[in-house]
């Protein structure tokens, strides 16, 4: 059901606060308030300052777009963009606004063109965002027609800042946002470039989705470490992560606003789980076996020591490498309750037929109806309710308390306490 | 190379379309109501063993696109998926109703294969939601006959929906 759609959905006054009402809860570095996730002031304060902020947005793959005329539509924040790569190879990121009347003129997906041509008046812009024709610029028999001081290059459409890293492009609206790599920091980098070696990508597909829930929710559930052995019994029975196994949860050591989520699989298909921890598990299902457990296989392609690397790029990218299923995952927000997923699933162009379909087979644990994705998403949608909607105001994240960055637990809330470090320092909240 | 999940002619007598469209009809009014019930480890039943069986977006389809929101290779899997939703997953409580419509034989092998493709929209009811349109989109379906009775040895759920509500927990 669409966030739209909501029967009972309205939220309580004091939770769409405006700004000035907006203050920190006293124990800050163990409490979340609630406003974070419902107020709308605060909503466009982050799209103000985050995602048309001093960030590197993910906007697109190289191999979507590989050949000269080759555009997609993106989004940075919640704002449309069209990805295009001119003639000279150059990748170009430009609003989906007319700088006319305003009209989102690119209403493909994706496609090849010449140029981009609004539909409303017919203003024609080329593959960088620049302004070429206007028709009737001069008007007709001397009549009408723009001033005479009127120039095509003061009237081109909004362009962004572009970089791009092994195949991925990122834009930003600041000039003054550090190089992509200084940007990522090398701790990041090491599992990003594990998945991006610069290697040619093979486009498997899309997912699209929309839940509804505060795009931070899907930032955090990624940096929750403690979630994934508990609502995942999937994960817990058949032995892809134990509570116990080699894991860790890394965040990038400037400001905290990166993460990722490792784990190294043990040789067995199957866990070994303690009684001891079983105990802590109710999701936990002895003797429960796959009838076919190829897609569980992990094959193992990657000079890392970790099976498993989930990544959180802020603002809006995630990176997926569970095992051998390979994603990257774009958050477009929608307001404070609403967000949409874009997946876009992956493999090598020299991958073999087997591995291909074996990247398939293993998909079913990611995405929408993913035996892992499907509860997550469930999971947000029950907190979106329950902030929105309960007379209580606070979440209590105190696992591993006072620490924050990198931590070798997974029984740890440290990079939810640094994520939120650094949100609050942009925001000056 | 053209859109396999586009317009296919058909390619048999409209009689011998007529007798088998009632016969497909048939099977899924009781695949649906299989699923409808929530009776979900049943549904592989319908397939044959080696069965395959994919949901994905029209967007992946026309463009050639391999992924599957839900790909499954084999009857196998399809049991894996089942018994997981059934006993281990956990998503909030929920109806589903399948409607089927435009049921079209296009295609029969000397070997008895048929080739057909039916449209659908699946509705969804949550507790507290109103009734939605979860999914609308087309079977693309070829069936064998195991033991005289037709079976699933491909179904292709095709879905127009571009932007999937939260998710999707049930078989189509």
């Amino acid at each position: 059901m669409y966030q739209s759609q909501t029967v009972i959905g309205h939220t309580l006054g004091h939770k769409d606060a405006p700004l000035a009402d907006c203050i920190w809860p006293q124990d800050a570095l163990h409490t979340i308030p609630d406003w974070v996730y419902t107020s709308k002031a605060v909503y466009d304060l982050e799209v103000q300052k985050i995602f048309h902020g001093k960030t590197w947005n993910f906007v697109a793959l190289e191999a979507e777009i590989p050949n000269a005329g080759d555009y997609k539509r993106s989004y940075v924040g919640p704002t449309p963009v069209v990805v295009a790569r001119a003639e000279d190879g150059s990748v170009n990121v430009f609003e989906n606004r007319c700088a006319h009347r305003g009209a989102e003129f690119c209403r493909h997906g994706h496609g090849n063109a010449k140029e981009f041509v609004c539909p409303y008046h017919q203003w024609s812009y080329d593959l960088k965002g620049n302004l070429q024709g206007i028709p009737f610029k001069r008007g007709v028999n001397r009549e009408g027609g723009m001033p005479k001081d009127f120039k095509n290059a003061d009237h081109g459409l909004r362009k962004l800042h572009v970089t791009t890293r092994n195949g991925v492009i990122f834009a930003s609206y600041s000039s003054e946002v550090e190089p992509i790599d200084e940007y990522l920091t090398p701790e990041i980098l090491a599992d990003f470039d594990t998945v991006f070696p610069g290697k040619k990508l093979k486009i498997h597909g899309y997912y699209r989705n929309e839940l509804p829930c505060n795009w931070k929710m899907y930032h955090e559930n990624l940096k929750d470490p403690y979630h994934a052995t508990l609502l995942h019994s999937f994960l817990v029975v058949f032995g892809l992560l134990v509570a116990g196994n080699k894991s860790a949860m890394l965040c990038d050591p400037v400001h905290g606003r990166h993460g990722t989520m490792a784990s190294a699989k043990s040789e067995e298909k199957y866990a070994v789980v303690s009684e001891e921890n079983k105990k802590e598990m109710r999701s936990f299902h002895d003797g429960l076996v796959l009838q076919d457990d190829r897609f569980l296989e992990y094959v193992r392609e990657f000079d890392s020591p970790w099976s498993v690397t989930m990544q959180t790029v802020w603002p809006n990218l995630v990176v997926q490498r569970e095992m051998n299923t390979l994603g990257v995952r774009h958050i477009v927000p929608n307001g404070p309750d609403s967000m949409i997923m874009q997946w876009t699933m992956f493999g090598y162009e020299d991958d073999t037929p087997e591995m291909e379909r074996h990247r398939l087979r293993q998909g079913n644990l990611m995405g929408p109806a993913g035996f892992l994705g499907l509860e997550d998403n469930e999971a947000m949608k029950f907190v979106q309710e329950g902030v929105r909607r309960a007379s209580t105001d606070e979440s209590v994240i105190k696992l591993e308390s006072g620490k924050l960055g990198t931590s070798n637990t997974l029984i740890s809330e440290a990079a939810i306490r640094s994520m939120y470090s650094y949100y609050r320092e942009v925001m000056g909240l | 190379m053209p859109n396999p999940y586009g317009f296919i002619p058909r390619t048999i007598a409209p009689e011998r379309a007529i007798a088998l469209r009632q016969e497909i009809e048939s099977f899924n009014a009781d695949y649906c109501a299989t699923l409808d019930s929530l009776d979900i480890e049943a549904w592989p039943d319908y397939f044959t063993e080696d069965a395959l069986y994919r949901i994905t977006a029209r967007e992946n389809a026309e463009r050639g696109l391999p992924v599957g929101l839900v790909y499954a290779e084999g009857q196998k899997m399809m049991r894996d998926r089942a018994v997981a939703i059934a006993r281990t997953q956990m998503f909030a409580p929920r109806y589903m109703l399948h409607m089927l419509s435009n049921t079209r034989v296009t295609s029969e092998t000397a070997a008895g294969e048929v080739a057909s493709s039916t449209a659908f929209m699946l509705m969804q009811t949550l507790v507290e939601g109103p009734t939605t349109l979860h999914l609308a989109g087309m079977y693309y379906d070829r069936f064998v006959r195991v033991e005289g009775v037709l079976r699933l040895q491909e179904r292709q759920v095709i879905y127009d929906s571009a932007i999937l509500a939260n998710d999707l927990v049930y078989p189509v």
